[in-house]
């Protein structure tokens, strides 16, 4: 298996490390991203959860879905804990005290976790240049709480506190763009994943998995509950979320950029959001201007692949 | 061979930390910073210490650091104070709960506001309820011996807790007093290397930090109080053992002149050192007075106390922290719940005095005395009070 790059079905492993049995809802794609996850980094991989849907859906004591080793602090600090461990491993190899080998270190957190209020520990974990995966789960408000806005929330969607009043309609600001601030911080591997493209996503979390140094994942996670959507639909939201440019898959590998599921055309927007109870009350005019600017997003998102490319 | 020398106490608690051959130091120099960490960073960069040296984003990214190394089954120290101990609050709690062995000094200082880096208890004293064990260090001599005793202490299979190590900001952390250096090499006898009971280990998995439904949650607290309960005999054994090894004893619970005293004052820290030479000073002129000092803060050494202030007539309390509103002091409030319903228990005389840096000075201990012997003389007992505050105090203003 560790002898290829490239993930087909046949090839993809059959142990999960990440439990069936947890309590997530129908349809959560966050679940299905993080069983991807560990199916990719396997049984020598110790994991730091932050506080959130896949913290309290993997660990109701007595129970757990982890067959790895598993810690859960506190809601910001994923990225510090994670990043404790893997200091704490490298001196403890180093000083003879345990067996040398790889064992991936990977910190969790969802959208709230890692662009909100662990912001810091997010930044501080990539920019001492531990060997560790970051991935941040994104389905775009604080689900676990009770469908709260996040500044990873796009534009307009309605959420418990960001509600689709008669004055104000949702969200009024547009989703933080936190794969590019860790592009900012020049560590190794950038990329965002989606469980909709389950190939290309282990393809991605292997390269992280092998760089030498801190990686961080952004993953697409499609909420059934926060969005309003049939938990049938995960995985087709998954694919029009890619198709309309609302969420582009790319890698950014020690600043280069490659952009993946290229779009030739764009889908129209409204056919994403009309799948979608968080946007009902957008009106077509919202829903073209919001189109307009992720396809102005996504080419320059394609100059920068060029850019960085030039002379390859 | 142990080498006595001239050291600010913070040097010399780091080199106590190098002595002990700690895996990981994680820390964060919020105002107010000691020397600790510096110096830590300094033996590690030269060599001198084989560890890793986190340099953390803020002091509760330094806890969380802290709670994955440990995690992690390296041994573990850090160092703050004041503002940045109450910013690691949220994770003090869950490393307590999480039974993770990490040794953390705290130079004791002000909480803001206003802001003001000086020597008092507010920092330690509001974080009393974090289930970790608490000491507290009277000199420089006394914390850095207390650094590797932490570090057996937590360790310990039978405890298992986090340790806070308290000695008081500028007033020891920053003092250059003659200290008897740790060996390096007589540590390793002291203390073995660590043995984690449980870690993050691939060959066998375990799941930490689960979500406690109200079910279990309440066994998980009675567990951990049990713990800290416990731990008091494994405490008092390895303070002998160091004895034994160093020649320096320490017990839970220190007296000084207390045998043929009514009045006895108790106190916490470096107070009780400047107390002792004005005890000596008045004895010449037939006060009979003498010291009880809580070394043991968590858990609370209530029958060694007990034992300490037996027949006496009138103990007076300075702490150096309140709560607002409440009750007093904190130090005078469990004082008096370990005398509440105890026959012929001696009365209790409270004074909040050393806050923010102000000294405490031999004119503030005969204040207290004059106070404590009006109430021997048969006077009732005051309120708590803020004596050193100028424009009046508690109840005159």
């Amino acid at each position: 298996m560790e002898k290829f790059n490239v993930f087909a079905s046949r090839l993809i492993p059959k142990e999960d490390y990440v439990c069936s049995g947890h309590r997530a809802c129908q349809g959560c794609a966050e679940a299905l991203a993080m069983r991807l996850v560990h199916k990719v980094l396997g049984r020598n991989t110790i994991a730091a959860s932050a506080t959130g849907c896949m913290e309290i859906i993997s660990s109701p004591y007595p129970e757990t879905a982890w067959a790895i080793p598993w810690l859960h602090v506190a809601f910001e600090n994923s990225a510090s804990v994670g990043s404790g461990i893997e200091a704490g491993l490298k001196a403890l190899m180093r000083k003879g005290k345990i067996p040398k080998r790889k064992i991936n270190v990977i910190a969790y957190g969802g959208d709230g976790a890692t662009v909100d209020i662990g912001l810091q520990w997010v930044s501080g974990a990539m920019e001492r240049g531990h060997n560790m995966i970051y991935v941040c789960y994104d389905n775009e408000a604080y689900m676990n709480t009770g469908i709260q806005r996040s500044s990873s929330t796009p534009l307009h969607a309605a959420t418990t506190t960001s509600p689709a009043g008669k004055a104000i309609g949702g969200q009024q600001t547009w989703k933080k763009n936190m794969t590019e601030i860790m592009v900012a911080h020049n560590i190794p591997y950038v990329a965002t994943i989606n469980p909709s493209y389950p190939f290309d996503f282990m393809a991605k979390v292997k390269k992280a998995a092998e760089v030498d140094g801190p990686a961080y994942l952004h993953a697409y996670s499609c909420c059934p509950t926060g969005w309003g959507s049939r938990p049938d639909l995960g995985i087709q939201l998954g694919r029009l979320a890619v198709e309309t440019g609302a969420f582009p898959l790319y890698e950014v590998e020690y600043g280069k950029y490659s952009v993946q599921e290229k779009i030739e055309e764009f889908r129209p927007l409204k056919d994403y959001v009309k799948l979608q109870r968080r946007f009902r009350h957008l009106t077509d005019e919202q829903i073209a201007a919001s189109q307009e600017r992720l396809i102005k997003e996504y080419k320059l998102l394609l100059k920068k692949e060029q850019m960085t490319r030039e002379g390859d | 061979m142990a080498v006595r020398k001239g050291i600010e106490s913070s040097l010399a608690i780091a080199e106590a930390a190098a002595a002990c051959n700690v895996d990981c130091i994680a820390a964060y120099p919020i105002t107010p910073q000691t020397h600790i960490v510096e110096h830590l960073s300094e033996l590690v960069n030269d060599g001198e210490l084989d560890a890793e040296f986190i340099p953390v984003e803020s002091e509760h990214s330094a806890m969380s650091c802290c709670c994955g190394t440990a995690a992690a089954g390296a041994r573990t120290f850090t160092a703050t104070s004041s503002q940045g101990l109450a910013l690691m609050h949220e994770i003090m709690f869950i490393a307590a709960n999480l039974r993770l062995p990490i040794v953390m000094t705290v130079a004791n200082r002000a909480l803001s506001a206003p802001i003001n880096i000086w020597n008092d208890h507010s920092d330690v004293m509001t974080e009393r309820d974090c289930g970790w064990l608490q000491i507290f260090a009277e000199n420089g001599q006394e914390a850095t011996d207390l650094v590797p005793v932490c570090h057996r202490i937590a360790e310990d299979k039978r405890v298992l807790l986090p340790i806070m190590l308290n000695f008081d900001g500028f007033i020891v952390s920053h003092v250059v007093e003659p200290i008897e250096m740790l060996d390096r090499d007589e540590i390793a006898t002291f203390l073995p290397d660590y043995e984690p009971q449980q870690r993050l280990d691939v060959d066998y998995p375990i799941t930490m930090g689960p979500v406690g439904m109200p079910e279990v949650y309440t066994e998980a607290k009675m567990a951990h109080e049990a713990a800290v309960q416990n731990a008091y005999g494994p405490i008092c054994e390895i303070l002998d053992e160091f004895g034994k090894k160093f020649g320096r004893t320490y017990k839970p619970v220190e007296t000084y002149k207390t045998e043929d005293a009514d009045i006895v004052f108790v106190m916490m820290g470096a107070t009780a050192e400047t107390c002792m030479s004005w005890v000596d000073k008045v004895r010449e002129t037939g006060k009979k007075v003498g010291i009880v000092r809580f070394r043991l803060w968590r858990p609370l050494p209530v029958a060694a106390f007990k034992e300490a202030v037996k027949g006496k007539k009138v103990l007076g309390i300075i702490d150096r922290h309140f709560s607002p509103g409440g009750p007093g002091g904190p130090v005078a409030q469990e004082v008096k719940y370990t005398l509440y319903g105890e026959k012929d228990a001696p009365k209790v005389v409270e004074v909040v005095a050393g806050l923010g840096g102000r000294d405490i000075d031999f004119d503030t201990f005969d204040n207290i005395f004059d106070r404590c012997q009006k109430v021997l003389d048969g006077g009732t007992v005051p309120p708590f009070e803020l004596i050193q505050a100028r424009g009046g105090h508690y109840g005159k203003i």
